[in-house]
């Protein structure tokens, strides 16, 4: 299996703060990499970095780097909207716009220039088949999109980002916000997205780790201690911290 | 102790309500009777308004089109240059920029209108003048633009608050999907705002239509029908420019209270909507 997302010696600073500390990964594609950790340990950090949204944060500064595919995402060649096409993204409050279902879907490919109505109407379908979530929609497509309950918001959040036909879907902490049936049905959402997506999941929650990811990254103080299969790592830990965080002793 | 300073509260807040009624209903009793006596139709739609004449006509009409001309032509000057200054000041605007444009917003906002007048008097009406080759610059084209100018800070302070009060997840997930910047701005976040965007507008429909000092000061307060190079009188001027020298119990002079009953109306309209943009904007 070849690796979609490289990162070498990442290390980002907040101002004068180090969040990450020389991370080296590679992420296999088509599986589901798990990044768990305490808070603050810099998943959320690392996931955000992936798809160049903490862009966005004032006096956020980069060394190291990450490849997507064979592009390196910092080169100033780079095309960020291009970039966060491929790699979607599912944040941790369920946020759809405070539109439509149908316009919350199409919203994406309008944007990349898709206009013809029937073609919307097809990928609007799709997307929401993809999601699991259009037996529940079809029917009120033009309602508003808030008017859905917080698992339904956040299985239309990534039907969306599905929409654009990205190859990564970065989740930040997608069900933390989620009851336990809506968490489970998104979990059985990525099981079935794995098949024709990479998706890399940040988590507070390591049964959830378990449950759906191939691979876990356990992150603490803004370094990388262990990347592996997430059913050896979760059984025979190389590192000691490992250890110590599964079992429950910090955390 | 309690129950006393609750009954002071209460009186103050009572004074306010006091005086709205107060008001209401003496503009109603003073503006009725000269409708009465000329007539609804002769008064709204009458095209001729010459109190002082041999045989006076008091037809409002062109008043009450300059007014909505008026206005309308600033807002059509001041929305989008309103809007699109604050969508700069909400959302793309450096720290330092914002806080100068800002700045000077607020002093726009609290300049008196007679300054607002004068300058108009002084450099706009020549201006138009010569632009334009006519022989007097004091037009509706120059009030048109004083108003604009002055309704600008409230189109731009209310446009910010709305556009600042979208949620950043909104803007996140937009960006999330490889939308630019500015897409997403226009796309998400002005959609987002646009009760708090149509309010700002009525406030500024409101300020224009209530304005007296600078519009008289640059638009003639000729009593013609309006057209964008000639003098005009609005409703406001009309009151105003008449009331020193009407005779009171006189038609003349009750025939400016149902002006101003009129002019009021009006607000009463625009309030109305003022309301339901806020509270549509209160309830997403």
């Amino acid at each position: 299996m070849s690796n979609i997302i490289t990162a070498e010696d990442l290390c980002l600073w907040y101002g004068r703060t180090q969040a990450l500390r020389q991370i080296s990964i590679a992420i296999p594609e088509n599986s589901i990499t798990a990044l768990i950790g305490p808070s603050g340990c810099g998943k959320s950090t690392f996931l955000k970095t992936l798809n160049r949204m903490n862009d966005l944060v004032p006096g956020v500064k980069i060394s190291g780097s990450v490849r997507y595919e064979d592009t390196d995402i910092f080169a100033p060649s780079m095309d960020v909207n291009l970039l966060r096409r491929e790699i979607g993204m599912v944040f941790q409050k369920p946020n759809p716009f405070p539109m439509s279902i149908y316009d919350n879907i199409a919203y994406g490919p309008r944007t990349h220039g898709i206009k013809n109505k029937a073609k919307l109407d097809d990928i609007v379908e799709r997307s929401l088949r993809g999601a699991a979530i259009w037996d529940e929609v079809k029917d009120r497509l033009r309602k508003n999109a808030l008017g859905l309950s917080g698992g339904q918001q956040q299985r239309l959040c990534i039907a969306r980002a599905l929409a654009v036909e990205p190859k990564v879907l970065l989740m930040d902490e997608p069900t933390s916000a989620l009851d336990p049936i809506s968490t489970s049905k998104i979990e059985e959402l990525a099981a079935q997205l794995k098949e024709s997506y990479t998706i890399v999941i940040v988590t507070h929650n390591m049964q959830q780790a378990v449950r759906i990811s191939d691979y876990t990254a356990f992150f603490l103080l803004g370094e990388l201690v262990e990347f592996g299969e997430t059913e050896k790592l979760f059984s025979q830990p190389e590192c000691q911290k490992t250890e110590d965080y599964i079992t429950g002793r910090f955390g | 102790m309690e129950t006393a300073v609750q009954g002071v509260f209460l009186i103050l807040g009572l004074i306010t309500v006091g005086c709205v009624l107060l008001i209401t209903v003496y503009l109603i009793l003073s503006g009725v009777p000269a409708i009465w006596q000329i007539g609804l139709f002769d008064f709204l739609l009458g095209s001729t308004w010459a109190s002082t004449a041999a045989e006076p006509s008091y037809g409002i009409l062109p008043f009450i089109l300059t007014s909505v001309y008026g206005t309308a032509g600033a807002i059509l000057f001041g929305v989008p240059v309103g809007f699109l200054t604050a969508v700069y000041l909400a959302k793309l605007a450096p720290p330092k920029i914002k806080v100068v444009v800002e700045a000077a917003v607020s002093l726009l906002a609290g300049i008196p209108s007679v300054v607002y007048g004068l300058v108009g008097m002084l450099v706009l009406v020549p201006g138009i003048r010569r632009l334009f080759r006519i022989p007097d610059g004091a037009s509706l084209l120059a009030a048109i633009i004083v108003l604009a100018i002055m309704i600008l800070p409230s189109i731009v302070k209310v446009s910010v608050t709305a556009l600042e009060a979208v949620p950043k997840e909104y803007e996140d997930a937009s960006l999330a999907l490889g939308a630019t910047p500015v897409e997403t701005y226009f796309r998400v976040s002005v959609p987002a705002a646009k009760s708090g965007i149509a309010a700002a507008a009525v406030l500024g429909v409101g300020r224009a239509i209530g304005e007296a000092m600078a519009v008289m000061m640059v638009s003639g307060n000729v009593a013609n029908m309006p057209s964008l190079f000639q003098s005009v009188r609005f409703l406001t001027t009309a009151v105003a420019s008449e009331m020193s020298y009407s005779s009171p119990g006189s038609l003349q002079r009750q025939a400016l209270f149902s002006i101003a009953l009129v002019l009021y109306l009006f607000i009463l309209l625009i309030n109305a909507a003022l309301n339901f943009f806020l509270k549509r904007n209160k309830e997403g």
